[in-house]
């Protein structure tokens, strides 16, 4: 394994903002979004669009929104691998900020997911992989997708459609406490049970809401980050891998691989801390049995004590380790790419200034796949 | 409005050989003759961890394989009558391949459906050109 504990704590994130609201805006196109976040999460900072120096993106492309915000860009960083992209847009900036590429990197999503604004067009073709071995057989996006793995679980492991419910319970019960949460009102295991059936074994109340929004962040390096307005939030630890497009392919389907093998271990090594020391987590959840995944393949349980593990309702607000206290992609908002709200969320914990605020942060863990656990990435974050 | 069609694939050169099989309903995918793992989807090379040798030929699978895991879409492709089967088999002689499963007239219900069940392999002709493999029970 890579040792990169010489880069730990050397790039903080200084700016980070959302689109002024998330949910519904037909109003604005898709490179609205970005352009509303990037000016939002300069303002936080005190810098301007003509400090930025470095651009990454993903879901446009990089060049398409350097031209509608003006700028020329010295660095970029166009890696578009799904609802990750944005951690690892800020783990690239990290080495791109330390090598000298770039002194101010701007990390922007917009997505207009719910409105479909001004978005790109385009599908697998059909002599591709995906086109061949999966398309005929009816795969109609990321619930009858993302969902194949979880039946191999269930029987390997006895994970219940029960704590599969109780993923989404804890979650609202975050999202209640945050008023910029598309869904706030209290459910229960019942009514996730009961709610309309999308593809077994996944209800509706286990999927993820489709939403607009975006998100921005500024990076700087750790010597000029000390003479911005808010507490810097540094980047401890990350790692990155990818793995497979279809998912029929994915290696094994009661593990996420890319995360026990690569980007856990490496994240952690580079943060050098332990499991222990990590006080809050978000953890993507575009369906609830992603973040059972990722509690088990991250260590932070043994393989299959995820379910029980948040039936517990450990999670919840009140519980042992808070997770997506922002609500989540299940409740707070998901655009498509939700990676970025990952981060913005643990970045308002760091910073104190969350809704949901949960006492004595001081380290943050930021989960996410790309795809269909296709790519991955971790972050570790710090305010000390 | 026009109701939408099932996507049908489009044969690329390295995959050509597996759907000439289907057509004869044959299942020829390919195998390792360094590593002695049979894979899928084709492709010019062995996909496995640590061998990926280029010494592969192709051969005629038995058909047989288990239920590694699926869903049940409800709401699924608009093409699609539900509640229908997306399944992951995995191969006999090694590999993973999604197919829709032919339940021979029984509900689309978990408790029809044992993960880890032996499978075998039928044959769709879906049109002039393409046959699709569809699995059941064994």
């Amino acid at each position: 394994m890579p040792d990169t504990r010489n880069l730990s704590h050397k790039v903080a994130i200084v700016g980070a903002a959302e689109t002024d609201t998330v949910g519904k805006l037909p109003t604005h196109s898709t490179l609205q979004l970005h352009a509303e976040s990037a000016f939002n999460a300069l303002a936080d900072c005190g810098l301007t669009i003509d400090d930025v120096d470095g651009l990454a993106t993903a879901g446009v492309s990089p060049a398409a929104l350097a031209e509608y915000l003006g700028i020329i860009p010295r660095y970029v960083d166009g890696t578009s691998v799904g609802g990750c992209s944005f951690l690892i847009h800020v783990s690239h900036a990290v080495a791109a900020i330390a090598a000298g590429y770039a002194d101010v990197i701007l990390v922007t999503h917009g997505e207009s997911g719910r409105s479909r604004v001004g978005v790109g067009g385009g599908s697998a073709g059909r002599a591709t992989p995906g086109g061949q071995f999966e398309a005929p057989f009816g795969v109609a996006g990321p619930p009858t997708m993302f969902s194949v793995p979880v039946a191999q679980h269930m029987k390997k492991y006895g994970t219940t459609e029960e704590q599969l419910a109780a993923v989404s319970v804890a979650t609202r019960q975050w999202a209640e406490k945050n008023t910029r949460a598309m869904m706030r009102d209290p459910i229960t295991i019942n009514d996730v049970l009961e709610s309309r059936m999308i593809a077994w074994p996944l209800h509706l109340l286990n999927c993820c809401l489709v939403t607009d929004g975006g998100g921005a962040l500024v990076l700087v390096s750790e010597e000029r980050a000390k003479d911005f307005p808010k507490k810097p939030v540094y980047v401890l630890g990350r790692g990155e891998a990818i793995a497979h497009t279809n998912i029929s392919q994915m290696l094994d389907f009661t593990e996420w691989t890319s995360a026990s093998r690569h980007t856990g271990p490496e994240a952690f090594k580079m943060a050098g801390l332990d499991h222990s020391a990590i006080d809050h987590a978000e953890f993507y959840d575009a369906f609830s049995h992603l973040p059972i995944y990722a509690l088990e393949s991250l260590g932070f349980v043994k393989p299959g004590e995820g379910g029980p593990w948040f039936a517990e309702m450990n999670s919840a607000p009140g519980g042992k380790f808070p997770i997506n206290t922002n609500g989540g992609g299940l409740s707070y908002t998901h655009t498509g790419m939700y990676g970025m709200f990952a981060i913005q969320e643990s970045v308002r914990q760091l910073r104190g200034e969350a809704e949901a605020q949960v006492d004595g942060v001081e380290t943050s863990l930021v989960h996410a796949p790309g795809g269909m656990f296709s790519a991955t990435s971790t972050l570790i974050l710090g305010n000390q | 409005m026009t109701t939408p069609q099932r996507p049908l694939p489009e044969a690329s050169p390295e995959t050509q050989e597996y759907w000439d099989g289907m057509k004869r309903h044959e299942l020829r995918i390919q195998k390792c003759n360094d590593c002695g793992k049979g894979y899928f989807y084709p492709r010019p090379f062995c996909p496995a961890e640590g061998c990926h040798s280029q010494n592969v030929e192709w051969f005629t699978a038995s058909g047989k394989g288990t239920l590694l895991s699926y869903v049940i879409p409800h709401r699924g492709h608009p093409a699609f009558e539900t509640p229908y089967v997306i399944a992951v088999i995995e191969l006999a002689e090694g590999g993973k391949m999604m197919t829709n499963l032919d339940l021979g007239g029984a509900e689309a219900t978990p408790d029809n459906l044992p993960v880890n069940a032996p499978m075998e392999i039928g044959y769709e002709d879906v049109s002039e050109e393409i046959t699709l493999p569809i699995w059941h029970l064994a």
